[in-house]
């Protein structure tokens, strides 16, 4: 079977691999973009027609929470010139030994003597199946029903760490005037419950690098970025099975 | 109130302790390093433990921690190895069963006086842990766990005290549940964490429970060595066969736990996993190396088994001493395991600028003088208890 024959037959879905099958393949640094007989990878054929590259893609009908609030980074458009970090340290009251989002420095080769610099914002993913609140004995962290973002009741929180521990994206860290562990919600008591529409660190972006919205929305931006045609969409470390609402992409920049 | 005192605490027999100005400077000293280690525990507290400790939001866990893990491994230990006598009936591990019981208790006491500084916020723990269960939480389960494994260990001291052997072994039996349930709960708190490549599988919890019987094997020959010593009695011909059962048990699963450490560095080796590979390299042959080769396995593993067999399980000052070695050596696997564990940053695969690719975490005066209280508290139990229960002698020997 040739590539072109493969790429007649339909695509088969990701949702039916098993997903030790799905890990094994994105620790090898892969896209699953195509078809699979029984269960089992046959190809790798060229992107076009693929279904997203990451098994955490959002599925429509995964969607527990109304609105279900994520972001999108466009990462390339990152500049690094840091006003999100500001912002959110401005409008939470983060102190100076902590953060809720940073952005990350990554370099690449792309030539024998040329490097690429990245720009990574991160931030919680206020994932789906949070590593975060399974381990907390107390239940002071907990996904809302109602959105689905990660919050703290930071009276409950006994200050163990497992959820710093747990946390495979660093996005936790123990406030010790609150005497919790503190971490972004999405601005959820400083801005989205006081009628603001999105957060502080959309807001402050010069680079439009962030979108903010509800994915169970198919007229929010973020639902459609996300569900772009022909474009890769990815979240980080998908093998620990958190599930995040927090998307990266790259954008095509018209230069 | 009195009389059931009277019952619990031996009021003759058994062996009585001589008075000397060592013996009471030692424990003169001890407590003075306990209430100093505490005092800096609660400084850290009102300061905040971002202020005092060494510990960061990567590497949330430390050497305190590792202390904790360290008295609980051991407690269990004790438990389990004392079980296997007066809950188990097997004759030769009979007279330990007093010692054990009692150095179990002391010991998990200690560890819950390491723990209570090393959490935030330790007061709130006594009501959410009621009023707010996670059932899902490791750490929830093994704290709970943990509570009614001291009790069943306290109530099972008190019936062996007074006598009451058969009903002692049924709490014995309870106590060994609860505790291997908490261990290995303890084991999943690491393993459970999906991003956590270095601790993660069902390796951790089974590691936990066969490392705990090999502490207990070493505390139990080493304490009972060194209560004699230190008081200057003679142990009775029953009580060295008991601990030369001990040390032949102890050889078994110190060679069991080298298997299982062999081939979880071969797992972390073979074909690079990814984070598992990099902490096995620090470890190996890495700032942990060290710790690693000398700590762990020279001194917690192959030193006391070759003692053990080169006097062929009898010369039971040469074992105490191997005992020992071992015991510092077991503390430095619980520091590398709680460490090491969190060394490796998350994202260590993305090639960040400025990130190492080990973490960097070195424990604070603060952290040290706590984990040390735990120590010498530890230490002043089991000398009083020595006294109070007259030699821990039990009616069969
Ligand atoms: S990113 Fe970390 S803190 Fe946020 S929900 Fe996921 S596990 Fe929890
Ligand atoms: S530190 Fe607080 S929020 Fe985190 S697991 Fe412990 S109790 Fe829960």
């Amino acid at each position: 079977m040739n590539i072109n024959e493969l790429e007649k037959l339909t695509n088969e879905g990701v949702d039916d691999l098993p997903s030790l099958e799905r890990r094994t393949f994105l620790r090898a640094g892969l896209a699953i973009t195509g078809l699979f007989m029984g269960g089992t990878i046959l190809s790798l054929t060229s992107v076009r027609g693929a279904k997203g590259a990451v098994a955490s893609m959002p599925q429509d009908k995964r969607h527990a929470y109304s609105p279900h609030y994520s972001m999108v980074m466009r990462q390339n458009l990152c500049v690094d010139c840091e006003r999100c970090m500001d912002a959110c340290i401005q409008t939470n009251h983060v102190p100076h030994y902590g953060w809720r989002t940073r952005i990350l420095e990554r370099t690449r080769n792309i030539g024998p003597q040329e490097k690429e610099t990245i720009f990574m914002p991160v931030l919680c993913n206020q994932c789906n199946e949070p590593p975060c609140v399974r381990v907390c004995p107390t239940v002071a962290t907990y996904k809302d029903k109602v959105t689905g973002i990660v919050m703290m009741e930071s009276k409950k929180c006994i200050g163990c760490k497992t959820c710093m521990a747990a946390c495979p994206y660093n996005a936790r860290y123990f406030n010790e005037e609150r005497r919790a562990v503190d971490k972004c919600n999405f601005c959820w008591d400083t801005r989205l419950t006081k009628g603001m529409k999105d957060t502080a660190c959309v807001e402050a972006c010069p680079a439009k690098v962030r979108v903010f919205g509800d994915l169970s929305d198919p007229n929010s931006e973020v639902y459609k970025l996300v569900h772009q045609p022909e474009t890769t969409v990815w979240v980080l470390r998908p093998e620990t099975g958190a599930l995040p609402n927090v998307f990266y992409m790259n954008v095509t920049l018209d230069i | 109130m009195k009389a059931m005192l009277a019952k619990v605490l031996p009021q003759e027999g058994g062996l009585e302790g001589s008075q000397s100005k060592l013996y009471n400077g030692t424990i003169g000293l001890f407590w003075l390093l306990t209430i100093v280690g505490i005092g800096f525990g609660v400084h850290a507290m009102l300061i905040g433990h971002e202020h005092a400790y060494g510990v960061t939001r990567e590497i949330p866990w430390g050497l305190m921690l590792a202390a904790y893990v360290f008295f609980v491994v051991t407690s269990t230990g004790l438990c389990l190895v004392s079980s296997i006598g007066h809950v188990f009936g097997f004759a030769a591990f009979k007279p330990i069963a007093k010692r054990s019981v009692y150095l179990a208790i002391a010991t998990i006491v200690s560890g819950f006086l390491v723990i209570f500084f090393e959490i935030e916020n330790p007061w709130r723990m006594a009501v959410y842990n009621v009023i707010s269960p996670n059932l899902t939480s490791n750490i929830w389960w093994m704290g709970t766990l943990y509570g009614a494994y001291l009790v069943f260990m306290l109530i099972e001291f008190a019936l062996l005290q007074a006598g009451r052997h058969k009903i002692a072994g049924m709490c014995g039996l309870l106590g060994v549940i609860s505790g291997v349930a908490a261990h290995s709960n303890l084991g999943a708190v690491f393993g459970l964490l999906n991003g956590r490549e270095y601790w993660h599988g069902p390796y951790m919890p089974i590691y936990f429970i066969v490392s705990a019987m090999m502490s207990g094997c070493a505390t139990v020959i080493f304490f009972h060595w060194l209560g004699y010593k230190i008081n200057g009695w003679k142990m009775s011909e029953q009580l060295q066969e008991s601990l030369r059962s001990v040390a032949k048990l102890g050889a078994l699963l110190y060679i069991v736990i080298m298997f299982f450490t062999t081939w979880k560095c071969i797992a972390g080796l073979a074909g690079h996993p990814p984070g598992e590979y990099e902490a096995f390299m620090a470890l190996l042959d890495g700032p942990f190396a060290h710790n690693f080769w000398y700590g762990e396995v020279a001194l917690g593993l192959t030193i006391p088994l070759l003692i053990i067999l080169a006097v062929r399980a009898r010369n039971l000052t040469a074992m105490a001493i191997g005992s020992a070695a071992s015991i510092v050596g077991i503390f430095v696997m619980r520091y590398d395991l709680v460490v090491m564990g969190l060394s490796i940053p998350g994202f260590h695969e993305l090639n960040i600028v400025d990130l190492p690719h080990i973490l960097p975490y070195t424990p604070t005066l603060h952290e040290w003088m706590v984990t040390l209280s735990g120590f010498t508290f530890c230490t002043i139990l089991f000398m009083m208890g020595e006294r109070l229960f007259r030699g821990h002698l039990s009616e069969d020997h």
